[in-house]
């Protein structure tokens, strides 16, 4: 049985929801949360269970990603100009990716999805409702776990991984400090204030993402199966 | 919304609007060269030019995979780089911008293209209301026949044709043309759009154009400072000496 995907407002033009069955499962974290490796890992798991998956993320549009990625590198961009290159580069892939999966029964997984988007925004001072209105194009997720851990603990990931803090992850943009070390802890610590405020109005299912990744990704099996069986 | 001058801009905006071949362009251009003859500080941004998104937005128009969402969120993004790059600090720093269309042209076409209009036209609430906006309103038959005459290859998305309307381009451009028209209409009077006949004469529309901004507009206000001093150029010195020199004798 199609279950169908109901729009946070108004949706896209000509696109009904009724012929949207599959299932939309969002995880959203913090570069270093361990959002890529549970993707990977929840991939495989579906894949070999016979069900088909689809997968999308930010920054991925074969429309806008590279001009996004040269304009971030520049720095140039004003903060409602970004916003809405990254709506753009979202719509894309809900056109292009998301709605016709749905439409065909896939199980889509999102690497990151609106609420990290409204969170960075939120952060920036942007008005709340205006974000409201603009993803009101997005599809209802079946699914959204935040994969949270602690500013201390995503340093130490981040950089055992690269060597480095990422300049747009650690909010520099903001100003909030001349060193980008301290700049990480607040803007990591304002980011996740941000996600607990979204928490209520979009059902955000917090997982502890402090722990080992094969506890994270038992956890997400559990979840995940729920989802699943519940038509 | 409010315009510029209610919300204590010191500088104003002035917008054109109206179809393709209403000859909206034309009439900016010369209202341009006037104030910039009268020493006016005067700034001009076009629809859909900023570099920064230019790329992507003409990769997706030839592509032809743009939707009505993708199509209004990109010329949203253009215009929000504009306006908080340009037009803001200019219109701070007490500039006349002129813009070649403005939001309208967003209202007009994205839900013409299928785009819930309280969708679009929130997007496009950070911008404030030109001070004055002037609609060039030509009979569709008249602005189709300019476009058309040409026989011009008319653009994909230009003539509307991912709306399905008509499998020729120029059948289709001439509908998709009727439509917005009639959101522009539908919206003049909300936002006291000036409409102008664009079937009259160039030079005679000039006219009535730099009547109206200048009743509009207390453009004195907008001359540039008198010459910046500038550092004292080689035939400055010589007079100097020769001044001297007189006082000497």
């Amino acid at each position: 049985m199609k279950k169908s995907h109901r729009f946070y407002g108004h949706g896209i033009p000509h696109v009904k929801p009724e012929d949207l069955g599959g299932k939309l499962i969002v995880l959203e974290g913090a570069d270093g949360s361990g959002r890529s490796t549970q993707i990977a890992e929840l991939v495989n798991w579906l894949e070999t269970s016979g069900r088909p998956t689809a997968q999308v993320g930010l920054k991925r549009s074969s429309l806008v990603s590279e001009e996004l990625n040269k304009a971030q590198n520049g720095n140039v961009l004003s903060r409602t100009t970004l916003s809405l290159f990254y709506a753009t580069d979202f719509a894309d892939q809900l056109e292009n990716t998301i709605l016709p999966a749905l439409k065909a029964g896939f199980i889509v997984l999102a690497d990151r999805y609106i609420y990290t988007l409204m969170a960075r925004d939120k952060v920036r001072g942007m008005d709340e409702k205006w974000l409201k209105n603009l993803y009101g194009i997005a599809p209802i997720p079946d699914a959204v776990f935040y994969l949270s851990v602690e500013p201390q603990e995503l340093i130490q990931r981040n950089l055992a991984k690269n060597a480095t803090l990422d300049y747009w992850e650690s909010g520099m943009d903001l100003g909030l400090a001349r060193d980008v070390f301290d700049s990480f802890l607040k803007y990591q610590a304002l980011m996740g204030e941000a996600f607990r405020q979204l928490q209520k109005s979009y059902k955000l299912d917090i997982i502890d993402a402090n722990r080992p990744v094969s506890a994270v990704t038992k956890d997400l099996h559990k979840k995940i199966n729920a989802v699943l069986d519940r038509d | 919304m409010k315009t510029f001058a209610e919300l204590n801009f010191p500088g104003r905006l002035i917008a054109v609007e109206g179809l393709d071949g209403s000859g909206k362009s034309t009439q900016i251009y010369l209202l341009k060269r006037w104030l910039e003859a009268e020493g006016i500080k005067v700034y001009f941004s076009e629809w859909n030019s900023s570099e920064l998104v230019k790329s992507a937005t003409s990769k997706g128009k030839k592509r032809e995979l743009l939707t009505p969402t993708t199509f209004s969120l990109i010329h949203a993004t253009d215009f929000a780089d504009r306006y908080e790059r340009h037009l803001v600090p200019l219109l701070r720093a007490g500039y006349i911008v002129l813009c070649d269309r403005y939001v309208f042209t967003a209202f007009a076409r994205d839900v013409t293209r299928g785009c819930p209009p309280d969708w679009v036209r929130g997007n496009y609430s950070f911008a404030a209301a030109p001070d004055l906006t002037m609609f060039f309103k030509a009979d569709l038959e008249v602005s189709l026949n300019r476009i058309l005459d040409g026989r011009p290859k008319l653009k994909f998305f230009e003539a509307g044709m991912d709306l399905n309307l008509s499998k020729d381009p120029y059948e289709s451009f001439k509908i998709f043309q009727g439509r917005i028209l009639e959101q522009y209409m539908a919206m003049s009077k909300e936002f006291k759009f000036v409409t102008l006949d664009a079937n009259e004469n160039v030079e005679k529309q000039q006219i009535i154009v730099r009547k109206l901004v200048s009743e509009r507009i207390a453009l004195k206000k907008f001359k540039r400072r008198s010459p910046l001093p500038l550092p004292p150029s080689l035939p400055y010195v010589a007079e100097e000496k020769e001044e001297l020199e007189d006082k000497t004798a």
